[in-house]
């Protein structure tokens, strides 16, 4: 019972990372139809520059939240600049080629983003000072802390103001104009290059907050450390439902919690044959059961789109 | 108002559009009438620069247009209603009407506007929530059409907004265009109902094969011989 309790609570803490990742895939996916295997490298650079900023700032004397504060404000803007600096030289170009070329392209993006991070930051795994003081609370036998809680309640406040920012603004209006006909959008007056760079800017920023989290939480980071976890993120937007802001959100819950429960029970379940450690595999598990039975994801089924 | 002179459309080596050249007056309605691939809906997407014309010069009130990308036509007062209706499938009906005054700021004006739009269709004033992609092909052209209107158009370029739709739709659609028109709205009218067209408008292109090959005042092609033949069937 214990066990499963808080497989649960890990479960949805690094669902609520891996949510804000996928929204990133699933924006620029629902927009134009490119699986930016970059996201995940942008996510990666989100907590290198925070680890850098923190550290830093560490000795300045500044109260901890304000430098905790800066460290997470600074890595959105330079995601956001990334993202944006990625569609504008990589992607616009070849808006009108055939779809493997930004595919292949994405995966080069990628591979010119962990080098350059490797540069930077080296090649070895960087652990980030402990500087939150952990508080842990117990709960019927099972226990959280209080960066669990901080993680999760701002993935529901990013989430949150997305769904309103895509709802109710009119750049959201126009974002979901232009995924669903970007000719007729344009004619309605809306600057579909302009849209186009805002999915980018927005999903990166998601990315930053995911990387923050992900660098306080394991209190790790390095430079490959996007790959896995933007693999991840996109298994969590294809079992959602690719394109689908909703279903990224529910599919990175679902999947952080399959991989939290996976990897309580995978002891268990072969006989000690496979320890924890293994829970990478539940990921791809999942992501090969859906492509099979349902690759449109448990959001994905459109109705409605007759025109 | 318009002045189209020698445009040219071509997709790879096929010339769907052989330099046209027509004008449409300030007010008045004009219709582009041929049979399926003559060019008609070729030479809208280049007038609404959805694609890039291989030659030829659009004049709007004056100036050229085609140097603009087509997010600023719809500011210089042009709205398209596309062949096939192209709503939003996944918007409601409202939110279709409001995508149409997307370019517009004057915000208490839009909200009237869309009573107004609203009353001109009750059937989609019932549907107001409804998703766009739900509604029927004459709701959906009659969605079209009022998300046109919703950008305060000077000039409308229909194309064949009686496609797929059951005669009694089609009357009512060009009910509604017939009114718009009434209002002084500028129209230019692309449809192969060539009889319906020519009935609503002042004047007549007739294409064929990428080219204008019969140009005259709408009643009189009505009654030519010819044209007779060839599209009104008989
Ligand atoms: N995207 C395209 N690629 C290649 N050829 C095209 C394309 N669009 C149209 N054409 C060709 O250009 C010609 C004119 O097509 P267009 O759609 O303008 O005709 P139309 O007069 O609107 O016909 P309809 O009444 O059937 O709508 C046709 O021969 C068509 O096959
Ligand atoms: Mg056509």
């Amino acid at each position: 019972m214990d066990t499963l309790l808080q497989q649960l609570i890990n479960g949805i803490t690094l669902g609520a990372v891996y949510a804000l990742v996928a929204l990133g895939y699933t924006m620029v996916y629902g927009i134009i139809g490119l699986i930016n295997f970059a996201h995940g490298e942008v996510v990666m650079i989100g907590t290198m520059v925070a680890f850098t900023v923190i550290v830093s700032l560490a000795g300045s004397g500044m109260p901890l939240l304000i430098v905790l504060g800066i460290g997470l404000v600074v890595s959105v803007i330079v995601c956001m600049v990334l993202g944006w600096a990625l569609e504008r030289v990589a992607y616009r170009p070849l808006r009108h080629a055939p779809r493997l070329t930004p595919l292949i392209t994405a995966i080069g993006m990628s591979i010119v983003l962990q080098n350059v991070a490797m540069i930077i930051w080296g090649r070895n795994y960087i652990t980030f000072p402990p500087m939150i003081e952990k508080i842990i609370y117990d709960i019927g036998g099972a226990s959280f802390t209080n960066v669990q809680v901080a993680i999760v309640s701002l993935a529901a406040v990013m989430m949150v103001g997305l769904i309103y920012l895509v709802h109710r603004t009119k750049i959201g209006m126009a974002m979901r104009a232009t995924a669903q006909n970007p000719h007729v959008a344009s004619l309605m007056g809306v600057d579909i290059n302009r849209v186009i760079a805002m999915a980018f800017v927005i999903g990166s920023a998601l990315g930053a907050v995911a990387g923050c989290m992900v660098g306080s939480y394991y209190e790790i980071a390095h430079y490959q450390m996007g790959f896995m976890l933007g693999l991840k993120a996109f298994t969590a937007a294809v079992l959602g439902g690719i394109g689908n802001l909703a279903g990224a959100m529910a599919g990175g819950i679902l999947l952080g919690v399959i991989e939290a429960l996976g990897a309580g029970y995978i002891g268990d379940l072969t006989g000690d044959f496979l320890g924890s450690h293994y829970q990478d595999i539940f990921a791809f598990i999942v992501l090969i059961v859906v492509l099979m039975f349902r690759p449109s994801g448990l959001f994905g089924e459109r109705t409605g789109d007759r025109a | 108002m318009l002045e189209v002179n020698g445009l040219r459309v071509s997709y790879g080596g096929i010339q769907a559009v052989r330099g046209i050249t027509f004008h449409v007056n300030e007010g008045e309605m004009v219709a582009l009438i041929g049979a399926n691939g003559a060019g008609k809906s070729s030479t809208l997407r280049a007038l609404s620069r959805l694609l890039d014309p291989a030659g030829g010069s659009v004049r709007y009130r004056g100036s050229e247009i085609l140097a603009l990308p087509p997010h600023r036509l719809v500011e210089q007062g042009i709205a398209l209603v596309p062949e096939g209706r192209g709503v939003f499938p996944r918007m409601t009906c409202i939110e279709n009407l409001r995508m149409g005054a997307y370019s517009r700021n004057d915000k208490s004006a839009v909200e009237s506007d869309l009573e107004h739009v609203l009353g001109h269709f009750p059937r989609l004033k019932e549907r107001a929530q409804q998703l766009a992609g739900t509604l029927s092909g004459g709701e959906q052209q009659m969605l079209a059409i009022g998300r046109a209107l919703m950008s305060r158009p000077k000039l409308m370029l229909l194309d064949e907004p009686s496609m797929g739709l059951a005669p009694i739709m089609v009357q009512k659609i060009f009910e509604v265009i017939r009114a718009v028109a009434a209002d002084g709205m500028t129209i230019l009218l692309v449809e192969q109902n060539a009889k319906l067209a020519l009935e609503v408008s002042q004047r007549g292109y007739v294409m064929e094969s990428g080219e204008i090959t019969v140009t005259d005042e709408s009643n009189k092609l009505l009654a030519d011989p010819k044209v007779r033949a060839a599209y009104l069937g008989e």
